[in-house]
């Protein structure tokens, strides 16, 4: 087993990313994900990387879309308002099927919000976010660990399907301190294996075009079907959901992120309790883990769920589509960069099997 | 005046522009170009949004299409990592002057060693006429029906001598096409922005006062007449920076 270090959270993951192939950041200065562009700004030009800082969230971000359609491992960071304004070229990305990874550091919104954590930006990252019939592959990491494993194998998913993959952290995860196992090096990668990347060597027949216009509605349709048909791929492969204690369990809590990490401390206290409780804590949230919810649904020893999440019931609408009526399901919702203790959690439990 | 061939940095796809349009000039001129350098397997195109969104169809190399504005933060990204190919942007005012200021500015500050080709016909040609940030005073456009008044709808911006008070930028040129020995001189500019590119100079920048004949309203013949009279009149020709030799 490798040697652990303790690093801080965003620090972790713009580590983890070089170790992961990313050899190009563009990105623009915001709270509370900035020490991922602090940290990219001299550790990729020790592996021959390159790192912009952009005079903006858009132009950073069609900065990926030309360094990913050219076949380099490119990302950026951000958080909630500037995620906002790469929707544009999010969809661009996902129509013109380049692959990239974006993270997203989420803060309470709307507006300028607030710069504490929060998780009310799931839609825009699960629905698609920006114009268009479209999915990107979203993880939500609950910990600094799962975060590194995840911002490792994100390249290779993102090329494997020409997609975006979308990493949704909050304030939290990016600030904490934990010790952490970092992977080894990756292999850097070679821009000219892929057979549609823009590298420039190629003239005539050969040529690429990377393109997200289809003015022929035949073939707008044709690219939206590809682009269905990958999703479907994805919904069947790549779902990753933890679930804890569902087969006796009677309440099954469901969060996600770094809420469901605070869920997983609350099931001792409930347990001591004598409550039989259980928890799904989805990875993915694009693939939505709906047969797991399925499943937990029809057990006949879970009375209800209870949603918790650091928004006011986006999440719980997936939850709600994927139990689908078969159990009750509670919520307990915080919003503004109010985040629920372990205690709060036992508390709403308590009060909902009364 | 000799006789024409296509260049092999063009597709034998038809050119979508209507008859009159620069545009079917200035491509050509950007493909021989890329012809007499050699510069075939070694180039990506990226391509606009405006009425040369096509251009992904006709230069004979790889390409990209960015989103509205965006193309010199593409071409930003695909040469960090193709640092050894040529890269460019095509765009027209709209993109490059309005929507995409911000882009071209600090592509231009950054000293970003790419190439862009400016086309500057007054008017949005794409979406049916509209003003443009480069619309003359006066002039009127479907947005602009009473002529542009700058009280209202403010002043024409001039890319060239913005760019070129700024450091970063190696070479920016404005030229127009409006009669063959103008060609030519296009041809000349296009061609030192592009071998200053290969130097690795840093960013440049042609601007070419172009004709717009179906929104302007105009015969091609009168089109030309108006770069000639109107657009270079408010837009004066020539250098606008040189950093010359080596940097
Ligand atoms: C974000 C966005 N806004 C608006 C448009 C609509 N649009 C397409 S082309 C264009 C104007 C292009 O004009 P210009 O750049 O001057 O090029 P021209 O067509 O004159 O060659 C506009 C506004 C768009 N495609 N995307
Ligand atoms: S509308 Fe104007 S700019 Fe567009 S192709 Fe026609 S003449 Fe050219």
């Amino acid at each position: 087993m490798t040697k652990k270090v303790l690093m801080k959270g965003n620090e972790a993951i713009a580590e983890a990313a070089v170790r992961g192939g990313c050899r190009f950041f563009f990105g623009y200065p915001i709270t509370p994900q900035t020490e991922i562009p602090e940290y990219l700004s001299w550790r990729l030009f020790e592996v021959g990387g390159d790192f912009v800082q952009a005079e903006s969230e858009v132009a950073a971000i069609n900065m990926v879309y030309g360094a990913g359609g050219a076949g380099g491992r490119a990302m950026t960071s951000s958080s909630s308002p500037g995620i906002s304004l790469k929707q544009e070229g999010i969809s661009y990305m996902a129509m013109a099927e380049i692959p990239a990874v974006v993270v997203n550091m989420v803060r309470a919104g709307p507006g300028l919000g607030g710069i504490q954590p929060a998780q009310s930006d799931y839609s825009q990252a699960v629905k698609g976010g920006g114009h268009g019939d479209y999915k990107l592959l979203v993880y939500a990491p609950a910990t600094i660990q799962e975060a590194v494993n995840l911002m490792y194998i994100a390249w290779d998913k993102a090329e494997q399907y020409r997609i975006p993959v979308f990493i949704l952290g909050d304030g939290m995860m990016g600030q904490l301190m934990e010790p952490i196992e970092l992977p080894p090096m990756k292999q850097p990668n070679d821009p000219e294996k892929f057979d549609w990347a823009t590298t420039g060597s190629h003239y005539g027949e050969g040529r690429r075009i990377i393109n997200s216009l289809y003015l022929k509605s035949e073939e707008c349709l044709q690219q939206n079907y590809r682009l269905q048909a990958k999703y479907r791929e994805i919904e069947k492969n790549e779902v990753i959901c933890e679930t804890i204690d569902c087969d006796d369990a009677e309440i099954v809590l469901t969060a996600y992120g770094s809420v469901g990490r605070i869920c997983k401390s609350a099931l001792p206290i409930l347990r001591q309790k004598g409550i039989k409780v259980g928890l799904i804590r989805p990875t993915t949230l694009f693939p939505f883990a709906t047969k797991v919810f399925e499943e937990v649904a029809n057990k006949p020893n879970v009375k209800r769920f209870l949603t918790v999440e650091l928004s006011a019931g986006q999440y719980n609408e997936d939850v709600r589509l994927a139990v689908n009526g078969k159990k009750p399901i509670d919520l307990l919702s915080r919003m503004g960069g109010e985040v629920m203790s372990a205690e709060d959690i036992v508390e709403k439990v308590m009060e909902v099997i009364k | 005046m000799p006789k024409w061939t296509k260049p092999k940095m063009l597709t034998d796809a038809t050119l979508s522009f209507c008859p009159g349009c620069s545009h079917g000039i200035a491509t050509k001129l950007v493909a021989e170009v890329l012809d007499e350098l050699g510069l075939q397997s070694k180039t990506v195109e990226v391509a606009s949004v405006g009425c040369s969104v096509f251009s992904y169809n006709f230069f004979n190399c790889d390409s990209q299409q960015a989103a509205h504005g965006r193309a010199p933060a593409v071409a930003t990204g695909i040469k960090r990592v193709h640092p050894d190919k040529i890269v460019f942007t095509y765009q027209g005012d709209g993109d490059l002057a309005s929507i995409g200021l911000a882009e071209i500015v600090h592509a231009g500050l950054r000293g970003e060693n790419i190439t862009v080709i400016f086309i500057n016909n007054a008017i949005y040609g794409m979406t049916g006429g509209q003003m443009a940030p480069t619309t003359l005073i006066g002039q009127k456009t479907s947005t602009s029906p009473f002529g542009r008044d700058p009280k209202k709808q403010g002043n024409p911006i001039k890319m060239c001598e913005l760019l070129a008070t700024q450091t970063g930028p190696a070479y920016i040129e404005r030229v127009m096409v409006s009669d063959y020995a103008n060609i030519l001189k296009t041809k000349k500019a296009i061609k030192k922005a592009f071998e200053y590119q290969i130097a690795g100079k840093g960013f440049t920048m042609i601007e070419i006062l172009a004709a717009c004949p179906t929104n302007w309203g105009m015969n091609p013949p009168d089109a030309m007449q108006f770069i000639k009279n109107d657009m270079a009149a408010n837009y004066p020709l020539g250098v606008y920076k040189d950093i010359g030799g080596d940097k």
